[in-house]
């Protein structure tokens, strides 16, 4: 094991000594040094134009392709019962159909059916879960929705699913979680956003190890920047 | 199994209100970022130089055609969103045209725009890099976000943060890297990667009686970064890492990694 960290260190070495060099001669800025284009002469130029050329300078256009925002909602503990849930999520769209997206969410286990019945013995104390993942988006199904006769909203249904950590009953749980969600344009800026996701992770707080569905269900707004 | 407790005491309030907070702090965010302020910004305009530009309802493919700018007319662009651009004819009419007709305007001056997306050539000259990969660091499960910069188009630095989730202990790593790529301007770029930073190991209290520890680590490696398209990109990673405890004899631990990322 040693030797390996040893050989793969001398292989590194030798790859910054050996074609590491032009990068160096650019990092310490002595640049490139090609030849300046040759000035193209003007063999017989009779008239010398006189136009000056305006300099216009282009207002930077405004990108907004990150989204924020809040959700509230309900999400349900395998053998924990349900409660509020509520959370933030940030996404950042990279083309018209893949978004990438961070959330952060947080509810309260109720008890199981062992608490309920044995009487107060609680399994352990701090009954908050509280989850981050890092996922993947997929806008499929753009639509419109109808409100009475004269309001049309822009949809999009999306499919995400991700990788994150859930901190449930003392201990953190790697946590896979996939769903789908639909989103409802308000406006050029805010959407309404429906979301439903089920996060799986093994634990063995009931005995034997096994793996949870806790199924979400939220709502929430969220605003382009 | 921890030791079931008789007590009803509820949980402490901390998290609840730190989260809270950090919902507020969300909202007093979006609060400051008026639409207003940028009403008043001056807008970019361009002509149409196609014989016509269509105007679809929404940011996307299926969204329907609206409505038609003819050529010659003038636009003004309200906002990007991915490919889109919202624009604003000379009537007040706003709706969404995609990148590929857009870049067939002019600029007012009678010059082509340059709209173009990302390619091969930002793959490897782009400065920054977000990306998160996941995999396998000493057969526990690893879940890592990175940031890079880029020096030039053969050495960036990057910072890591990774959690640990593993049977018997969990953990956290956060880390500086050098990261230096042979060949950039290939499609499937080789790399090589030097760190140092902290490993936090926390053991499971219902398995192992133990202390939290907080180490020194250091590792080395090598990947490879995939230009898949647009601004993506595919990485995988093997790294070695050493870890440098206070007991007699330094841990050695094997990390693999997929993932993907993006660059700007």
């Amino acid at each position: 094991m040693e030797s390996r960290f040893r050989v793969l260190f001398l292989i590194l070495m030798a790859q910054f000594a050996l074609s590491g060099c032009a990068a160096t001669k650019n990092l310490f800025g002595f640049g490139r040094d090609e030849a300046p284009p040759p000035t193209a002469e003007s063999p017989g130029q009779v008239i010398d134009p006189e136009v000056e050329r305006r300099e216009i300078k282009e207002p930077k256009i405004d990108k907004e392709n990150f989204e924020i925002g809040a959700f509230a909602g309900i999400m349900s503990i395998e053998d924990f019962g349900t409660d509020l849930a509520y959370g933030a999520r940030l996404a950042y769209h990279l083309t018209e159909g893949f978004f990438v997206e961070g959330t952060v969410g947080q509810t309260e286990a109720g008890l199981t059916s062992f608490e309920s019945l044995s009487g107060g013995a609680r399994l352990f104390e701090d009954r908050m879960l509280t989850y981050y993942n890092l996922n993947l988006g997929y806008n499929i199904l753009p639509g419109e929705g109808f409100i009475g006769e004269k309001r049309a909203y822009n949809t999009q249904f999306y499919l995400i699913a991700g990788l994150g950590s859930t901190e449930f009953a003392d201990d953190d749980r790697f946590t896979v979680n996939f769903g789908a969600g639909l989103r409802l344009l308000l406006n050029d800026a805010w959407t309404l956003r429906f979301d439903f996701r089920d996060h799986l992770y093994d634990i063995d707080i009931l005995g034997e190890e096994k793996t949870v569905h806790n199924l979400e269900g939220t709502l929430g707004f969220t605003f382009f920047f | 199994m921890s030791e079931p407790s008789t007590t009803t005491t509820h949980s402490t309030p901390r998290p609840t209100n730190l989260f809270w907070v950090a919902c507020l702090a969300l909202f007093a965010l979006l609060a400051i970022f008026p639409e207003q302020a940028k009403a008043a910004k001056e807008l970019r305009s361009v002509a149409v130089a196609d014989p016509y530009l269509e105007m679809h309802t929404g940011p996307g493919r299926g969204y329907p055609i609206f409505h038609v700018v003819d050529r010659g007319e003038s636009i003004d662009i309200i906002k990007q969103r991915t490919d889109w651009f919202l624009v604003r004819d000379a009537d007040g009419d706003e709706g969404w045209v995609d990148r590929g007709q857009m870049e067939l305007t002019l600029n007012p001056d009678g010059s082509e725009v340059d709209f173009r997306h990302a390619g091969l050539e930002e793959f490897t000259n782009s400065k920054w890099e977000i990306g998160v990969l996941a995999g396998d660091f000493g057969g526990a499960n690893t879940v890592s976000l990175y940031g890079a910069y880029s020096l030039n188009p053969h050495v960036s630095l990057e910072v890591w943060g990774s959690q640990i989730l593993g049977n018997f202990s969990n953990g956290w790593t956060a880390s500086v890297n050098v990261v230096h790529e042979t060949w950039p301007d290939w499609r499937v770029s080789p790399f090589f990667t030097l760190g140092a930073g902290v490993i936090r190991t926390e053991p499971k209290s219902t398995i192992i009686q133990g202390e939290d520890r907080n180490d020194q680590i250091g590792h080395a490696g090598a990947g490879i970064r995939v230009y898949v398209t647009r601004r993506f990109l595919f990485r995988a990673e093997y790294k070695t890492h050493v870890v440098f405890t206070s007991r007699n004899d330094n841990e050695e631990v094997e990390e693999w990694k997929v993932g993907f990322a993006f660059f700007f």
